[in-house]
């Protein structure tokens, strides 16, 4: 059987609001390098695709209209992408995948910070494009009003503004040739200006002339990916995305949602996993994370309690049905980070269906996607 | 006692004081030609790197200008991944105030702060220039007038949130299940005529507080701004005379905010030859110097002065007898320079002469009036005149600007730096971990505001 690809997405303490709290967790090292690092170091010796990094323009909440006043949680983030950039240098294989948020932000700016990130990691950047549909975000920048209560059309408005950020951004990748840089000594030319191009892009929501002031990255065009949970979200994934995080409620959800997606679209169920060595240990100690925060936690995505190979045998299962890999979300860290490098991952190598070593040196390599050609390069002979 | 000089390494830019065609000049793309010039930087115990940002591609005569490097990268995304490969270096960089938003540079440059252990330097630029601005949603929008008042409420925007989250708000307690020391943290509410922010800023404060604030700005607006608001002047006067009159100048601007002489440091751009003697070294800058202008690169610069075509002439012979095109600089865009050549036609009189003087070529022109390095001589000679320079308050020390592609601050690292450590006038380890403490900056909180 082929093998299966396998991410964690990365936020704070773990994804149980209580994380921070388990014996093992380093709540007080949550901004710092060092602690960003070693879950990265983590997820490499596990030989795992990629990471994701978690982000936001706005402060965590219990609500979803805004701040609350709890001080009983995690509050606060680095910026995803410059997390990314502090771990590149001192990981060697695996894909680095930072969020970041298109609503309030300026795609050429984005689009030079994961070619950069590409360049310090060499190859193994990627971008989790999230949009900001919060009101109490848009507050932060003052240029336009969100409301609290979304109607269907600023939601298709927000994500069509997606698909236009998503276009401009690949534009500019392509908009140095990958051999547009010369240093031609005869002629004194730096670069052939024929192989830079203008991208001149006009939308509803920017207009954005290009090229770049950076040169195309190393991947060419680095994954794209997206989380997707219903058909406005879907349909923006589809047409702008390398990769779609999806969160299928059981196997046969799992199968209705890959069958829309066709390839080489990537598609990976997103999974909140609890792993201890017995099933009862996982779901006790989910019961008593809950007990810390006072409520039961519930998520978007599927809720894991079990053992890593429970977990194995319900991938296995999922994967059938026509998923190309799974984003994990550790409920705790360290706890379940290591339970999936440790646990997870030798059972899924017993079964044939995980690498035994990293086989590729880029993240499109990793998740068998071709270097694509560059938009704006012509045929040799045909300029 | 001799007062401390402050070094900072330069990377090399996207002008043609960087020397492209040596075939010891490396990527300017490669994250290990950044990692290399941090580490001998870091070496070498200077207080800081320094990346320079642009945001549109140079155009000369509607196309791009193709005869310098081209291309850089993203200031952030460089300056966080080379604090993971140094341990002490600042990490200073470009990030203009007009194409970005407060929100998301404060939490950039909190962050940078926070990952690189208080190490994070901001030069804050401004621009209004419809050029640069057809790469951005909000691009162009700026008058000319306008743009010190957005710079100015931009970083007094950016310091609220900074300051919305206090040292100690993170107290991460277990046993009680505490994690915020108040429910407020990084609460803030904003309104001017350029911004109206409010809510909740996610960043909490980074160990310097608030990043070294550097600007570049030369003008009378320009000095009061940075009098009122910098730690840092990235000046272009490093001459002993010229040097002397910005720094008293600035200087003497601080009182007026509360400040004193010590909360301001001046630190010229220079650039350096060195040579084994001091001949030597004057004949390898000739050289560079020639590396630096080719004839083609002579002519594009006098067409930045002339506001013209002038590539019918021959670099080689004498300079063109039609005057430059008084007026908006419809030739080059997205370059600074042009702005500072004052009265064109005044320049382009003084240009003459001098060739006509001299017997100078276009091309001897140019390299005779722009090119020229700051230090020139033995590693004996630049040492000196860098202390000289200093103890003469035409300076607190240089960002220097190598010429060369990863390696080109070796020579200066291995040679110049320890004569001044001998003389006592440069550090020889690090006293401190922020780029605050190796500048002599209080900490924002011990410090009054502005």
């Amino acid at each position: 059987m082929t093998e299966l690809h396998l991410a964690v997405a990365l936020d704070g303490a773990g994804w149980h609001p209580a994380a921070w709290r388990e014996p093992d967790a380093r709540p007080a090292e949550l901004f710092t390098a060092g602690y960003w690092v070693d879950l990265v170091r983590e997820a490499e010796a596990g030989t795992l695709d990629f990471v994701t990094i978690e982000d936001a323009l706005g402060v965590q909440s219990s609500r979803s209209d805004g701040p609350d006043d709890r001080v009983d949680q995690v509050r606060g983030r680095l910026d995803a992408v410059l997390v990314a950039a502090r771990v590149a240098p001192l990981t060697r294989h695996i894909g680095l995948v930072p969020t970041a948020t298109v609503t309030h932000t300026e795609p050429f700016h984005v689009a030079k910070a994961i070619a950069t990130l590409d360049y310090a990691s060499n190859g193994r950047a990627g971008w989790r494009v999230q949009v900001s549909a919060r009101g109490h975000e848009a507050t932060h920048f003052g240029r336009r009003e969100i409301p609290d209560q979304l109607g269907p059309d600023l939601v298709a408005d927000l994500f069509d503004e997606a698909t236009d950020y998503v276009e401009v951004v690949r534009r500019l990748w392509d908009s140095w040739e990958d051999d547009a840089e010369i240093r031609d000594q005869a002629t004194g030319r730096f670069v052939d200006r024929n192989k830079l191009h203008y991208i001149d892009f006009e939308g509803r929501w920017f207009r954005v002339r290009g090229p770049s002031i950076v040169p195309r990255p190393p991947q060419g065009q680095p994954p794209v990916t997206a989380l997707a949970h219903a058909e406005v979200p879907y349909r923006f994934a589809e047409s702008s995305a390398d990769l779609v995080y999806v969160t299928p409620s059981d196997v046969d959800d799992a199968a209705a949602i890959a069958r829309r997606f066709a390839p080489p679209s990537l598609v990976f169920a997103d999974l909140v996993v609890f792993l201890d060595r017995t099933a009862a240990q996982a779901s006790a100690r989910k019961q008593w994370l809950d007990a810390w925060d006072g409520a039961t936690y519930t998520s978007d995505a599927a809720i894991f309690t079990g053992t890593p190979a429970q977990l194995a045998d319900l991938m296995l299962r999922w994967r059938a049905a026509g998923l190309d890999g799974f984003r994990l979300r550790p409920g705790a860290i360290p706890h379940d980070l290591t339970a999936i490098t440790r646990g997870l991952v030798p059972e899924l190598r017993s079964r044939g269906a995980f690498r035994h070593a990293y086989e590729a040196d880029t993240l499109r390599g990793l998740l068998g996607l071709h270097r694509p050609a560059n938009r704006y390069a012509t045929v040799e002979g045909t300029r | 006692m001799s007062k401390q000089i402050h070094l900072a390494a330069h990377f090399p830019g996207v002008n043609n004081t960087t020397v492209w065609s040596d075939p010891r000049s490396g990527s300017q793309i490669e994250f290990a030609s950044f990692e290399r010039l941090a580490r001998t930087a870091e070496r070498a115990k200077f207080d800081f790197f320094f990346l320079a940002e642009g945001l549109r591609l140079r155009e000369q005569n509607g196309l791009i200008y193709d005869l310098d490097v081209v291309g850089r990268p993203d200031t952030f995304t460089v300056l966080a991944a080379l604090a993971a490969v140094t341990d002490r270096l600042g990490l200073t960089g470009t990030i203009n105030s007009t194409f970005n938003e407060p929100y998301e540079v404060a939490r950039q440059f909190a962050s940078l702060d926070q990952l690189s252990g208080g190490r994070a330097g901001w030069n804050v630029v401004t621009s209004w220039d419809a050029f640069t601005g057809e790469n951005f949603r909000r691009g162009g929008f700026l008058r000319q007038d306008d743009r010190y008042t957005r710079a100015e409420r931009f970083l007094r925007t950016a310091w609220e949130l900074f300051d919305s989250w206090r040292d100690g708000d993170v107290v991460a307690d277990r046993a009680s299940g505490t994690f915020l020391s108040r429910p407020d943290a990084g609460a803030f509410a904003h309104r001017d005529a350029h911004f109206d922010i409010a809510g909740r800023f996610n960043v909490p404060r980074g160990p310097q507080g608030r990043p070294v604030i550097l600007q570049a700005g030369d003008s009378d607006k320009g000095r009061e701004f940075a009098a009122a608001t910098a730690d840092a002047i990235f000046s272009r006067h490093g001459t002993l005379e010229a040097g002397q009159a910005f720094y008293a100048d600035v200087k003497g601007r601080l009182a007026r905010y509360g400040r004193t002489r010590e909360e301001l440091l001046v630190l010229p751009a220079a650039t350096f030859v060195l040579g084994d003697t001091d001949a030597d070294a004057q004949e390898r800058a000739r050289v560079v110097r020639r590396q630096q202008v080719s004839g083609q690169t002579a002519i594009r610069h006098l067409e930045q002065l002339w506001n013209r075509d002038l590539s019918a002439y021959d670099p080689d012979g004498p300079l063109p007898e039609v005057d430059p095109v008084v007026g908006e600089n419809t030739i080059a865009k997205g370059r600074a320079s042009t702005r500072m050549f004052g009265d064109p036609l005044r320049t382009a009189r003084q240009w003459r002469e001098l060739a006509a003087a001299n017997k100078l070529t276009i091309r001897e022109l140019v390299i005779e009036v722009t090119a020229r390095q700051t230090f020139i001589g033995s590693a004996a000679t630049v040492a000196e005149s860098i202390n000289d320079l200093v103890q003469r308050d035409a300076s607190d020390g240089f960002i220097l600007v190598p010429h060369l592609v990863p390696d080109g601050l070796d020579e200066f690292a291995d040679t110049v730096v320890p004569l001044l450590q001998q003389r006592g006038v440069f550090r020889a380890e690090y006293q401190g971990t922020t780029l605050r403490e190796h500048l002599g900056l209080a900490h924002p909180d011990r410090r009054p505001a502005a």
